[in-house]
């Protein structure tokens, strides 16, 4: 699963160069997303690692338009294939989403149309984007459009598809309906998928039935995959690369191995020993003090500050992300130290 | 031990003085300006009910037939003493409207006060107990929700005779009905929120859990609606009236006053027009009023 | 051995679904949700139970049935030699100052419309025998512990973030001095970092105030950290259940097996065996005969429709139950 050996020449399917996302409160002004810069390589699989307030799916909220006031994208650019994503009418951002560009959410049981059936929701992505079917004539293109609905339920497993299709959402359970969303977002072929939290509500059995799922998936139609999580252990074991968010900012990232095998950042550090293993439960656990701080008009300093043990005074100004030679980068003036 | 520092270090932003959900609620109400105005007229018209001795001009029950039907002021045959004209008595309209504002508030609020705490009894007993009492009560509900309301209205009054403290009592009867069921659905949902385990895992015992855990948050609905079912208790009144068999002459009630003027309606329009845009005036205000209320206590609105 | 603080024996609790009039009419059978089957287990003093499983296993139901939060249908829990099941209602709400819950929702499990220190004294008003000033006290003192300052203690839970909520519940639970307490789900709605705060806390305060806890979780990491015993349930039957060590690195149960091996590693080496379970849960309204598991069993045997296994003792540990065909145990 590794491709970034030969990668070097290859152009990154998204690249998000300093994004920053903010939203105006009554208090004064969010930078939930500030100045954040990653790539996705075609096939591969980057996981965002984050807790609440990191930013990471208010990140990815911005790259698929869907940010609304009083929120707004303050600076960036987020290029899909080499187009810039905010350059677009929101009528061309509409054509690429759910087409090139799909994301599942959270919790399949709100993110679905309780008051829809699968097919018709199925459908409605299928009609809506895929323009060799809407060309056809009217009769024909609701054909092909359910036979196309009903090989993407078979392809995420759902059983008897052909006769589930009329069923409706409520009636299929937590794991199917994370499937069924998945395959809404697998509808039209999407180069990539933005996958948010998509095993977080899910029984462990079903998390390991549906992240094999995906996977294998990803292997097949030669995807790339975007997988925000807070699960160290997913991360590990499904992704190439992964990016650490906290409080807004990128803080390290790099290859899987490397990241969660030998942490750079204190936050990274931190998040690791405050996770218990299964593999060894004789490691002791350790939490890391503290809370996030509040982003409204947070000062110019690193965000880990308040939480961090070895800060110091100079860490009291603006910290800029270090690339290293092996493209991995982190956010610290103190590695040297850990 | 880390764990003291934690939780001190940073609270969520709006959290600068102990403000309870209800204050926050009572400011937003206080910023819609709209809502605000609406209750200025509202309590304009109080201050008029209380104050009516002092505010009106002329005593409302007297009746000179020398200045019948006297036309409203800027008309011709007019006078300042009797700014809106006079009724077919002969009695000032501006004193019959300000001591009517009276009765309509007055039977308006002990309606609605007794009709409430009637409806959120029966509401809490039969939302939270459930079984046998629910039973009963809701089937109460639904044979009194059955008759029309009009209609039950007269028939009570028909059987109960006229009066002040009859015509209360025949709007309670139907009127509690809508506090009890809103009592009961709130309390219904509230029953399954964890809270609520939480007051029973400790032992509190289902007065205390009705009164103490359950009756606080729905209170804010309770206050919405029934200051909406204010304005219609008050038109209800006034149809009563219109109709003669809510208060008996001589008090003046604007229902009365637009029966009244009804015969009169092509050459002293002002008598049922003024009596009808009294009414108006309060009815719209209170609703505006309750409006903002719904909005700034609606928990889903700013959540 | 010293008397279990807890013993709960053949503890079961049916949910029927109302039927319908159309339905009373043509004599169809009530539909009914076994949701605990018949648990038995022991519990003693001072030690930790992690109880763990997936959605629909019944260990939140367990957990309230305890606690008759959920009447039982049938069975006993005898604590501290008392019979919890045949005391009257009045009876059974003093006892409660002695069994507590803390709730898995942060948000929902405060009344919004109190202050934190009306909301940790509660319990005090209702069962505390000392004066309003020994009251106050002892709950300013618990807030302290867990971590608030002074100028919290009149604030209200919309003021706080999820962990300090979650610390409310817990002084909540704590204030009556209870011996026994059920976490039920306490960390699962909060981010990592905060997970490992409020284990942390609840680890200190069972040393602290002498507590016996049921841990209640799906979150096996969590649950193998601060369980003394383990025990593995499945559609409301405790399949497995031992020493966390044995069950961890020796479990006998297909499966404990599978969500054992389901968890995801930190370790980035995909070269593990894994039992990846195909299928769904079944419905607890219309469960598989024999062994329960057997519909999604890797290792099944024709014997596993018909015979439903026992929870029996391993020959070779005593200390460690499994309900298995395939297991050596003592029949």
């Amino acid at each position: 699963m590794n491709t970034m050996s030969i990668a070097k020449k290859q152009t990154p399917i998204l690249s998000i160069r300093s994004l920053s996302t903010q939203f105006s409160t009554p208090a004064g002004v969010l930078k939930a997303v500030q100045d954040v810069s990653l790539d996705v390589m075609p096939g591969e699989c980057v996981g965002i690692v984050g807790e609440s307030g990191s930013g990471k799916s208010v990140c990815f909220a911005s790259v698929m338009g869907l940010i609304k006031p009083p929120g707004e994208i303050a600076a960036g650019e987020v290029l899909f294939d080499g187009i810039d994503l905010r350059k677009l009418s929101p009528e061309a951002m509409r054509r690429i989403r759910g087409k090139h560009i799909a994301m599942t959410m959270q919790d399949a049981l709100t993110a679905l149309n309780p008051a829809m059936t699968i097919q018709q929701q199925l459908l409605e992505v299928i009609l809506a984007h895929d323009e060799d079917i809407a060309r056809q004539s009217y009769w024909d293109h609701k054909r092909l459009a359910q036979a196309r609905a009903i090989e993407v339920l078979a392809l995420v497993g759902i059983p008897s598809a052909q006769t589930r299709l009329k069923d409706y959402p409520h009636q299929f359970s937590g794991g199917m309906r994370q499937r069924i969303m998945i395959a809404i977002a697998l509808a039209c072929k999407p180069h990539l998928l933005i996958a948010d939290e998509p095993t977080t509500a899910l029984d462990v059995t079903i998390q390991a039935q549906v992240l094999k799922l995906i996977a294998s998936l990803r292997r097949k139609l030669g995807m790339s995959m975007v997988l925000i999580t807070h699960d160290l252990g997913v991360v590990a074991e499904q992704c190439d690369r992964v990016v650490v968010m906290y409080a807004g900012q990128v803080v390290e990232s790099g290859l899987t191995a490397q990241v969660i095998g030998a942490p750079k950042h204190p936050y990274t550090r931190g998040l690791l020993r405050a996770t218990p293993r299964v593999e060894d439960l004789s490691a002791p656990v350790r939490p890391i003090p503290g809370t996030v701080p509040n982003l409204i008009n947070f000062p110019a300093q690193c965000h880990f500050y308040s939480r961090c043990t070895v800060r110091s005074d100079a860490c009291l100004e603006a910290i800029a992300l270090t690339r290293n030679a092996d493209g991995s980068e982190v956010r610290c003036i103190h590695i040297e130290e850990n | 031990m880390t764990s003291i520092q934690t939780a001190s270090t940073t609270l969520s932003p709006n959290a600068s003085t102990a403000e309870s959900p209800q204050r926050l609620s009572w400011r937003r109400f206080s910023q819609d300006r709209f809502s605000m105005a609406a209750s200025v007229v509202v309590l304009l018209f109080l201050l008029m009910a209380i104050f009516a001795p002092w505010i009106a001009p002329q005593d409302p029950n007297d009746s000179d037939l020398l200045r019948r039907l006297q036309a409203p002021v800027w008309m011709d045959g007019g006078e300042w003493a009797y700014p809106l004209g006079c009724d077919a008595l002969g009695r000032d309209l501006l004193s019959r409207i300000i001591f009517g504002s009276r009765i309509s508030i007055f039977i308006g609020a002990a309606v609605i006060f007794i009709a409430t705490v009637v409806g959120v009894v029966t509401g809490l007993l039969s939302g939270y107990m459930r079984g046998w009492v629910d039973t009963v009560i809701s089937r109460v509900v639904d044979i009194l929700l059955a008759f029309p309301y009009l209609l039950f209205t007269i028939g009570l009054m028909a059987m109960m005779g006229p009066g002040l403290q009859n015509i209360i009592l025949a709007l309670v009867y139907k009127e509690w009905v809508i506090p009890c069921r809103l009592v009961r659905g709130e309390t219904m949902a509230l029953r399954e929120v964890e809270y609520i385990e939480a007051a029973r895992a400790v032992g509190a015992s289902s007065l205390y859990i009705m009164a103490r855990e359950i009756l606080p948050n729905i209170l804010s609905a309770v206050i919405v609606v029934s200051t909406l079912r204010m304005a219609h208790v008050i038109i209800l009144e006034a149809s009563l009236s219109f109709l003669g068999i809510g208060v008996q002459p001589p008090t003046a009630s604007w229902g009365s006053l637009i029966a009244d003027g009804r015969s009169y309606i092509w050459d002293a329009w002002w008598i049922s027009t003024f009596s009808g845009v009294a009414i108006l005036l309060l009815v719209l205000s209170i609703n505006v009023a309750s409006q903002g209320l719904r909005d700034a206590f609606d928990p889903r609105l700013h959540e | 051995m010293n008397a279990p603080l807890l013993r709960v024996e053949g503890l079961v609790k049916h949910f029927e679904r109302p039927r319908s009039l159309a339905q009373r009419l043509t004599g169809e059978k009530r539909s009914v949700v076994h949701a605990v089957n018949g648990v038995t287990l022991e519990i003693q003093r001072g030690e930790t139970l992690g109880l763990i499983g997936e959605s629909g296993c019944g260990k939140s139901t367990l957990g309230r049935s305890i606690l008759r939060l959920i009447e039982p249908s049938s069975g006993h829990a005898v604590f501290d030699g008392q019979n919890l099941s045949a005391m009257g209602a009045s009876q059974m709400m003093r006892m409660r100052a002695r069994l507590q819950i803390i709730f898995q929702d942060p948000y929902a499990s405060l009344n919004p419309r109190k202050s934190i220190r009306e909301i940790v004294s509660l319990p005090l008003h209702l069962h505390g025998s000392g004066s309003a000033e020994d009251n106050n006290a002892q709950v300013e003192q618990l807030l302290e512990r867990v971590g608030f300052r002074p100028d919290q203690f009149d604030r209200y839970p919309h003021q706080f973030s999820g962990g300090q909520r979650q610390r409310i519940g817990i002084a909540r639970a704590l204030v009556s001095r209870p011996a026994l307490v059920v976490c039920d789900e306490p960390v699962s709605a909060l981010d990592v970092s905060i997970k490992a705060q409020i284990l942390e806390l609840l680890g200190e305060l069972k040393v602290e105030f002498n507590l016996t806890y049921i841990f209640i979780s799906h979150d096996i990491a969590a649950v193998g950290h601060l369980a003394d015993r383990i025990a593995v349930m499945y559609l409301g039957e405790i399949v497995e259940i031992g020493n966390t060590m044995d069950i961890m690195t020796n479990p006998q149960h297909p499966y404990t097996q599978a969500l054992l091996s389901a968890v995801p590693r930190l370790v980035p080496n995909t070269a593990r065996t894994r039992t990846v379970l195909s299928g769904d849960l079944p419905s607890p309204l219309n469960p598989p005969s024999g062994c329960k598991f057997h519909t999604r069993c890797p290792v099944a045997m024709p014997e596993c429709a018909v015979l439903s296994p026992r929870l029996n003792p391993l020959k070779l540990a005593a200390a460690h139950s499994v309900a298995c065909l395939r297991s050596d145990t003592h029949a």
